[in-house]
């Protein structure tokens, strides 16, 4: 039994409308109380410090076939950044794609305590789930690729809602998955045979369905089941010139599904759907017109997939998009992987420069993006790891937001067509300490549904991050550089109400962290029967009862059952 | 008294066919039915054979003499430790949760870490780090291939249920199974055998012996008239499985790489100056290219024909790379035909854990890449080493001659269940269960797709899995180096108070002679 | 009269050898499908061996009796083609050429036949080549 107390801390927590406020915060066991006894509790003196929530990142690929195939492809990339085994840590290596240890260690230095898996193919779940039960010290969940499943694309063919809920909740339970997870949907059916939809218009190749209906059909899907996260979406088109207006028209084409005005769905990686221009020439940036229609619309949240000028590896499981992406040239080596019956998928190394003109103005959109939204509530950081960058980039890229100065002194070194374009210039707003929480941790735990995370209320998980900064006295904005340092090493981060890293390094190993997932209960079980089965047969080339993900491969199993509504 | 068990996943080759119906009776199976030959062999007899080994063995003046587990444990752990620089390979035939205790053990000991890998498809992996490589999962070629190209490989020896399961046999949603055509075919051809077998009797004069092109199927004119799926195998001498193909070429030996850049400059449309590419005419070729051009969705599955040729990983990426301008005119894939059942599960365990897949070092206390230095049979050619550990794998059979006089030079730990050539030559002999029959755990096909293997039988008493017994070994080998004051890994670390904890303590790297190194990569 | 036949060897899989893996290495099944060397039909004819006689087939690097076998399916001359196994690693290099893969296919071999000589078993290979085995 460990009992914590944080003593005079400048508490930062959005979702209790606490803004740098002198308090204690009181650990028992894994979860935030309203007070414990000061003379057994180990003491943390954290005054001066900031203390916040654990990071929640909402999108960051770190576990399943594609990433692994990546760590596979790149030894160059590892050879950079080796990891020295010690009496607490295991070995690894790092840099773009780290491998799982030092995915969870890194993780955890710059106070994050759980991370949300991008992507998985459910046919290679089990392959996720024993990468993140390798993933020490942080709380996993991991969204399942189900556009272009192709039970859902005939179902949805029919317009038959129901049963389309049903399978996909014998899906995400059968996968042990958080989240509905729709890539380029019927762009990867398509490229089964070398195709891609170019609109969310597009008749998908054999199966009499659009992009439009799939998106429609699986937000209604995913409000029968009361899945706590809405869809996440990667949107058609991504990464080609003039694909904002793809973006928008996706926005548009589910504005009328959201009645309460809370969000139907979260478009992931934006930065990479917000181009404008209608080729790599005339590239443009399109943030202006996103942030516009965010801005009077609340249906939809967002996350940044920031550029962060690194050598890299891309990795989605959009294929086309990484074919398309190797046709542009240039790049050594080119990974397909296309998933029988449900997905494809692609990776290629890239290195974003600063003196590309169309790298530099992607970094730039993200960070128009971030900032011309107003609310901080509608987009959050991410650098879509490893698209973008790293995710041990984050503390630069939360500089950016936080710093004009931090701006302009990489925008200095910017491509100059990139800098003439580049709309940053114009904009003024630094973000808070409050609006980065909120970014980071309140934000995304909320747009997740998660209620026990990204903040410090009685009663929340007893994830913790105690930053050296100190709001009196430090002005951010100016000194970016020493808050910049401090994000990227947090003096303590605390997981299930246990010191696990203390001033960046990790002290502790040995906390497995929580895997997610849901159990979204229909009325009528999903129907398996021998019909059901010999489709199964003819679709997959595993056997129905082998496909499903069994309790064996959840280390720490954290289910949230909820009662569907059909 | 006896029971079926369906859908059982088959633990023996990369295709992981997991629609096996095992009859169990008084904890024995007595029948299995779908397997092919080789799953027979090893379900029905060979698991329960003599050769099954009962109890840990201890070679004492050179003969193997039963102990006890707890005797044989110290004694591979003492071994190990006491060991500089020792080598474990094998974990090809083990299930992936063994795997990562293996990668947890060479970490804590210093070791050298490879997997059979590397003496089969590990030039594709090395190709596939140079220039990538387009794939596809098997079920995508069961739907939508209308071209499969074997290329050096003998899946109907192999991978017998390769063809019959994922690719020309089977029936997809959009394309359809070659079976019947095949059967017409052979009918006509035995036909065709007896008339020859007749006419030799009464003639006694031998048939003409056929040329280095066979067609098999229709004339190469027809190959781009025939509808449904084309079968195209290329190989150095006429297989079954090129007897079952539409097209066969019969390439020179080690001349794969020549053959496949003239295809790509057929496809490329560039113009060829001579007659014969390794053998083959090029007329051939450029109906071989057009084929691959026109098709709708295209396959290369190769083997190690390729990879053990001369030219090795340059082979493969000569082959992804066609298969990639392919991808400019059509659809087109390209896979290795892995072998073992979970070989492709040791290149992802050991990825990531440690960001390579196979020819890992843990010297220096963090893992290093480099095939060519690190791989187990350049560490046993020039004498690196001086302890192995072999687990579920059998070098005394795979691996030359040459090599293992230089392993039997150290003592040398096995873990087997049966008394195959590796264990036979033992000093320190373990049994473990056969995964797959007696316990469970998880394999990956050859297109890394996971798959649970299942339980079917109760294994003899006292013998343990793998995997318990790499944690016993690993436990051991870390008792004996607290003995001896040395930093052990994390199983050890105890937190009496979260702050009294002294900053980690970076494990030094064993005294361990300098090697040079040589330049960095593959390439 | 001494005849020697000059060839490439391959080795590779064969479905019995599969069937005798998996039966056990100390099988008769993995003996009688391992220590094979198979031929085409001109080669046999030239060295003068049928289905079943012995032959030494010698490498740069070992020497190792094994049986004579008619390839069944294609025309191979000039090549022999050996299962993987215990007896063709004898006559299998060390050579790498710094990739890991040692040589296993597609290099120089002699044939010769050996009528008095037997084909040892998989012990007495192991006692020969390492001096040790099971027993």
């Amino acid at each position: 039994m460990t009992e914590i107390l944080i003593k005079n801390g400048f508490v930062v927590d959005p979702r209790n409308k606490i803004n740098c406020e002198k308090m204690d915060i009181a650990i028992k066991d894994n979860k935030i109380v309203q007070k414990v006894n000061e003379k057994q509790a180990h003491i943390i003196d954290a005054s001066g410090l900031t203390v916040m929530a654990g990071g929640v990142d909402i999108h960051s690929h770190i576990a399943g076939a594609e990433v692994n195939t990546g760590r596979i492809i790149r030894p160059e990339d590892h050879y950079k950044d080796p990891v020295r085994k010690t009496s607490i840590t295991r070995a690894g290596t790092g840099y773009s794609i780290p491998s799982t240890f030092v995915t969870g260690y890194r993780y955890a230095e710059m106070g994050y305590t759980s991370v949300f898996n991008g992507s998985i193919a459910p046919m290679k779940a089990k392959h996720a789930h024993e990468e993140l039960n390798d993933i020490p010290l942080l709380d996993k969940g991991t969204y399942i690729l189900t556009g272009d499943w192709w039970f859902v694309l005939e179902n949805l063919a029919k317009n038959d809602i129901d049963e389309c809920a049903r399978l996909v909740s014998w899906l995400i339970y059968s996968t042990k998955g958080y989240s509905i997870k729709v890539v380029n949907p019927g762009g990867l059916e398509s490229w089964g045979f070398g195709r891609n939809v170019h609109s969310i218009d597009d008749p998908v190749p054999n199966f009499c369905v659009t992009p439009r209906e799939i998106m429609r059909g699986l937000i209604k899907v995913n409000k029968k089941l009361n899945m706590p996260h809405t869809i996440h979406l990667h949107t058609n088109n991504l990464g080609v010139p003039g694909n904002y207006q793809t973006t928008l028209d996706t926005m548009k084409a589910l504005e009328d599904l959201s009645t309460d005005g809370k969000p139907v769905a979260h478009i992931t990686h934006v930065q990479f759907a917000c181009f404008k221009g209608e080729n790599w020439r005339k590239f443009k940036s399109g943030a202006e017109d996103i942030a516009k229609y965010m801005n009077a619309h609340t249906h939809i949240t967002l996350d940044m997939g920031q550029v962060t000028f690194s050598d890299t590896t891309t990795m989605t499981a959009d294929g086309p998009f990484e074919f398309s992406l190797y046709e542009l040239g240039g790049h050594l080596k080119w990974v397909n992987s296309d998933v029988e019956t449900e997905s494809s998928g692609g990776i290629i190394p890239f290195h974003y420069k600063r003196n590309s003109p169309v790298n530099a103005l992607q970094w730039s959109i993200g960070l128009e993006l971030a900032l011309l939204i107003k609310d901080p509530w509608k987009i959050f950081m991410t650098t879509d790891h490893p698209n973008g960058g790293p995710f041990y980039d984050y503390p630069k890229v939360l500089a950016w937001l936080y710093s004009k100065k931090a701006r302009e002194a990489t925008l200095k070194k910017c491509h100059k067509s990139a800098r003439k374009k580049s709309l940053l210039p114009s904009i003024d707003r630094e973000l808070t300490l409050y609006e980065i929480a909120i970014m980071t941790r309140a934000g995304t735990a909320q747009a997740l549904g998660l209620p026990n995370k990204g903040h410090l209320g009685v009663g929340a998980d007893a994830d913790v991050a105690v930053f050296n900064i100190n709001p009196e006295t430090l002005d951010i904005a100016q000194k970016f550089r020493t808050a910049r340092k401090a994000f990227a090493s947090a003096v303590y981060t605390i997981k299930d109400g246990i010191i696990v890293a203390k001033d960046g390094q990790i002290v502790n190993s040995q906390v497995p962290g929580r895997t997610i997932w849901v159990d979204a209960q229909t009325k009528d079980p999903c129907r398996i029967d021998d019909d059901m089965k010999r489709k199964f047969k003819e679709y997959w080339t595993i056997e129905y009862e082998n496909y499903p993900v069994t309790d064996h491969y959840v280390k720490v199993s954290d289910k949230l059952t909820i009662k569907a509504s059909v | 008294m006896n029971k079926t068990i369906n859908n059982v996943v088959c633990p023996i080759c990369g295709c992981l066919c997991d629609d096996l119906e095992v009859t169990v009776e008084n904890n024995e199976i007595i029948k299995m039915k779908n397997g092919c030959a080789v799953c027979e062999a090893k379900m029905v007899h060979g698991y329960k054979s003599d050769e099954r080994i009962l109890k840990p063995l201890i070679r004492k003046d050179g003969k193997l003499v039963p102990v006890s587990m707890d005797e044989a444990i110290k004694k591979a752990a003492q071994i190990l430790t006491d060991a500089k620089y020792p080598l474990l390979f094998g974990w090809s035939s083990t299930v992936s949760e063994a795997q990562r205790i293996g990668v947890e053990l060479a970490e804590e000991l210093g070791s050298a870490l490879d997997n059979c890998c590397s003496v089969c498809h590990g030039p594709s992996v090395m190709a596939t780090q140079e220039i990538g490589i387009p794939a596809a999962t098997l079920g995508q070629i069961r739907h939508r291939a209308d071209l499969i190209v074997y290329w050096a490989c003998n899946p109907w020896a192999s991978h017998p249920r390769h063809v019959e399961r994922y690719t020309a046999f089977t029936d997809g949603r959009f394309e359809g199974s070659e079976w019947k055509n095949y059967m017409q075919r052979l009918r006509a051809d035995s036909g065709r055998k007896k008339m020859e077998m007749a006419s030799k009797r009464i003639a006694r004069v031998e048939p003409p012996i056929k040329p280095q092109v066979c067609f098999t199927g229709p004339p190469p004119q027809m190959l781009e008239r025939k509808s449904g799926r084309k079968v195209i195998v290329v190989d150095v001498r006429k297989t079954m499985t090129a007897e079952a193909a539409d097209y066969f070429l019969q390439i020179e030996p080690n001349r794969d790489y020549e053959v496949i850049e003239a295809l790509r400059c057929l496809v490329l449309d560039q113009e060829l100056d001579v007659d014969k590419v390794g053998g083959i005419p090029i007329d051939t070729l450029r109906d071989v290219a057009d084929a691959m051009m026109s098709c709708g969705f295209g396959v290369i599955y190769f083997g190690l024909g390729m990879t053990q040729s001369l030219g090795r990983f340059r082979n493969i990426e000569i082959a992804i790379a066609l298969a990639r301008d392919l991808n400019r005119k059509t659809k087109f894939v390209i896979s290795p035909m892995r072998g073992h059942f979970n070989v492709t599960g040791a290149n992802n365990v050991f990825a990531w854990q440690t960001g390579y897949p196979f020819a890992i070092d843990f010297s220096q206390g963090y893992p290093q890449f480099n095939p060519g230095e690190n791989t187990a049979v350049d560490l046993l050619r020039r004498g690196d080493n001086d302890a192995t550990l072999i687990i579920s794998a059998d070098p005394g059979a795979h691996f030359p001659s040459v090599i293992m006089q230089n392993m039997m030079k150290h003592p040398l730990i096995t873990i087997n269940p049966d008394m195959n050539a590796i264990s036979r030559l033992g000093d320190v002999v373990f049994p473990a269960q056969w995964c797959g029959i007696e316990y469970s755990g998880t394999a990956y096909r050859m297109d890394t797709v996971p798959l649970t293997l299942k339980k079917v039988v109760e294994a003899p008493p006292g013998i343990l899995t793998d995997e318990e017994l790499l944690t016993r070994i690993l436990k051991e080998v870390r008792a004996i180096k607290v003995k001896r004051g040395e930093p052990v890994g994390q199983g050890e670390v105890k937190l009496a108070h979260p702050d009294k904890v002294k900053a980690p303590q970076a494990c030094k790297a064993p005294a361990k002679p300098k090697r040079a190194k040589k330049g960095k990569g593959a390439a | 009269m001494e005849q020697k036949l000059r060839a490439t060897l391959i080795t590779g899989r064969t479905i019995e050898q599969g069937v005798g893996k998996e039966k056990g290495k100390g099988s008769e099944e993995y003996y009688t499908s391992c220590a094979v060397c198979f031929f085409d039909k001109s080669d046999m004819l030239a060295l003068g061996i049928k289905n079943g006689s012995i032959v030494r087939v010698t490498s740069k690097y070992g020497s190792v009796i094994v049986r004579a076998q008619k390839y069944r399916w294609g025309v191979m001359t000039g090549m022999v083609f050996m299962p993987v196994g215990s007896w063709a690693n004898v006559i299998c290099g060390d050579e790498t050429f710094n990739m890991g893969m040692p040589l296993f296919r597609g290099f120089p071999v002699e044939v010769e036949p050996a009528p008095d000589q037997s084909v040892l078993t998989l012990d007495e290979l192991l006692m020969q080549q390492f001096g040790r085995n099971s027993v």
